[in-house]
């Protein structure tokens, strides 16, 4: 067994949390705080799995929001055209992120450094300029969707804490699949062309396949965020691919810390909490948060699991 | 026949615009190896400034002069201040750090010109229309962007190209250790191409301000064109993003007038008129994605590395 650390004690305290927040907001009254973590537990969902390309596989994608919104589309649009039923929806919700992240990941993967990150956030962009174009589904003004998915009495979405327990276990899911893929030989592959693309192609790994696959396992997950997104917020606009947003989850893999399991889920608390916070002292939060990047960026190496680890070593 | 003329023009004017913004962001990236999301936010600040000084001296060229001279400062002041510290530091890190300063850009314009937009009014004699062949006129301030984003262009290439500072900056583009090992200060060499590139957005940004609304947010769909333009011509290569930016400013302008009606010929009206305004806005990603797929090192690569 491996010694008792700082990082791991507070990795436990959060998941502990996590799963007993239901019970505070029952006994509290607090229905706010199961909204709120609702939210940032989907957001997670979306930070790990930019976390599986960038952190691990070296790839910095800046357009992951557009699969938050591909998976909220595809929720949408169905319950628009009337398909209400979620055993519909999901998997079609995670089948149009694959396929736009296998169709985007070829072609970026043609790529790689600043070029990587410029057209990632490109064709994110034109995603979005696509959904704003699309006048019957509301265009600009975004869709309101009036039925959460159905999932025809196995669990009822409308239901909060039931709706927080789906999206906690999807979170779960998702760190539990990156976890296995990090550890198989696949993931170390990966991990590999993120040490050194030259030399593991020299060895005889077809680099870009193995890339790709792992660019869309990503964007699959990432699209799952959205379709539960989608029905946290009954609403799903272009507004969600905005490349701010790509940047927010971007800014929460590197908070938490890059290329660790946790670390995309303590970012993505710590950010949102923090926007929260700061945005109710002044309407002018960002003035703030803002340069507080600038110094996280600076000075904070490694993010929160770096910063944890720091301090249990010293 | 007139309506082709119009929107060539309006393409090229907006091409040019594009690279004025370009040309900055690739100057910075090839000079100092930055990715400078911020530059975007230097194109608004420009706008605001000349609305600002506009309107305080009740002229437009004089506001457009200092605004020019306020947006190299702050250019100055932001690389002095924070992006020095970035240099030799992950793209990723630049990325999230600029990412950060535009957020506190858009909120800082928000605090002190409030959320609103502003106009920037033309003066009398750059709105008459101006006759360019028979028959045909066009707007006497469109035409002067296209004659002052052309005579910049043409300054810039003899700057870079024939003055003593642009071999300079050529040779801190292709080895950085070595021109500041021969006694150059590579840091004011910095602050200096950071400024002109700062001044080139201010200008790009004050110009498209008469025919757009200032506003917070101005400069971020801009810049990610900006980025396709950089990605199409091949980074750190201003001969490319000039090319590519005009290539871009025509297909975008030439796909929106036109394509609708393209469309309405081979499909039906309401089909035509739900894809259009996506399949428009799609074009320029599109070349993109062709260009990628065809030459994934840019059109025109600047010869680094």
């Amino acid at each position: 067994m491996k010694a008792f650390t700082v990082s791991k004690a507070v990795t436990v305290l959060l998941l502990a949390g996590l799963v007993l927040l239901p019970l505070y907001s029952q006994l509290s009254g607090d229905i706010f705080i199961l909204t709120l973590f609702t939210r940032i537990i989907i957001l997670a969902l979306a930070a790990a799995s930019l976390n599986l390309i960038m952190g691990f596989g070296g790839m910095m994608s800046f357009g992951h929001a557009a699969y938050l919104g591909i998976g909220g589309y595809a929720v949408g649009m169905l319950a628009q055209e009337g398909v209400g039923s979620g055993f519909i929806q999901f998997p079609v919700a995670l089948a149009a992120s694959a396929i736009f992240a296998l169709v985007i990941g070829a072609l970026s993967l043609r790529t790689r450094g600043v070029y990587f990150i410029m057209i990632t956030l490109a064709f994110a962009q034109m995603a979005y300029y696509v959904a704003s174009g699309l006048a019957r589904y509301g265009g600009d003004d975004g869709l309101t969707i009036y039925k959460r998915s159905d999932f025809s009495g196995l669990i009822d979405l409308g239901n909060r804490v039931e709706f927080f327990y789906l999206c906690l276990a999807c979170l779960f899911g998702g760190i539990f699949l990156i976890w296995r893929i990090v550890n198989s030989r696949f993931g170390l592959v990966v991990q590999g062309l993120r040490s050194n693309e030259q030399r593991m192609q020299a060895i005889g790994f077809p680099a870009k396949r193995y890339q790709l696959v792992c660019f869309v396992i990503s964007g699959t997950m990432c699209g799952l965020a959205g379709a539960l997104l989608a029905n946290n917020t009954d609403f799903v606009s272009p507004a969600v691919m905005y490349w701010t947003r790509s940047g927010d989850l971007m800014v929460m893999v590197i908070l938490g810390g890059m290329g660790t399991l946790i670390g995309p889920v303590m970012g993505a608390v710590v950010f949102l909490l923090l926007e929260e916070f700061l945005s109710q002292i002044t309407e002018y939060w960002a003035l703030i948060m803002g340069p507080l990047l600038l110094l996280i960026v600076l000075f904070g190496r490694g993010g929160i699991m770096g910063m944890l680890g720091r301090a249990g070593r010293g | 026949m007139l309506l082709v003329v119009e929107q060539f023009l309006n393409g090229l004017q907006f091409g040019l615009l594009l690279f004025l913004l370009a040309a900055g962001l690739t100057l910075v990236f090839g000079i100092m190896d930055l990715v400078n999301l911020a530059h975007g936010s230097l194109y608004m600040m420009g706008a605001y400034f000349a609305a600002t000084f506009a309107a305080w001296t009740g002229s437009f060229l004089l506001g457009a002069l200092m605004a020019l001279g306020a947006t190299l400062v702050l250019g100055v002041v932001l690389e002095v201040t924070a992006l020095r510290h970035l240099y030799g530091r992950d793209h990723l890190d630049h990325v999230l750090a600029t990412f950060g300063l535009i957020l506190f850009f858009n909120e800082a314009v928000r605090l002190i010109w409030g959320p609103a937009g502003l106009a920037l009014p033309l003066p009398a004699w750059l709105t008459v229309p101006v006759p360019i062949l028979p028959g045909i006129h066009y707007p006497a301030y469109r035409l002067a962007i296209i004659v002052v984003a052309l005579l910049v262009a043409l300054l810039l290439y003899l700057g870079v190209m024939r003055t003593r500072i642009g071999m300079l900056i050529r040779a801190g583009a292709s080895n950085r250790e070595m021109i500041g090992a021969l006694g150059i200060n590579i840091k004011l060499l910095y602050t200096l191409v950071f400024g002109l590139g700062a001044a080139l957005a201010g200008l790009a940004g004050l110009m498209q301000a008469p025919i757009l609304t200032v506003q917070i947010g101005m400069g971020e769909n801009i810049l990610i064109l900006a980025f396709v333009i950089i990605v199409i011509g091949g980074i750190g290569s201003i001969r490319g993003a000039f090319l590519a930016a005009i290539f871009v400013g025509m297909i975008d302008t030439l796909g929106r007038a036109f394509l609708p009606n393209l469309l309405r010929q081979v499909l039906s009206g309401a089909a035509a008129s739900t894809a259009a305004p996506a399949l428009s806005s799609m074009l320029i990603y599109l070349l993109m994605a062709i260009v990628l797929v065809v030459r994934p090192e840019g059109l025109f690569p600047a010869n680094r590395r």
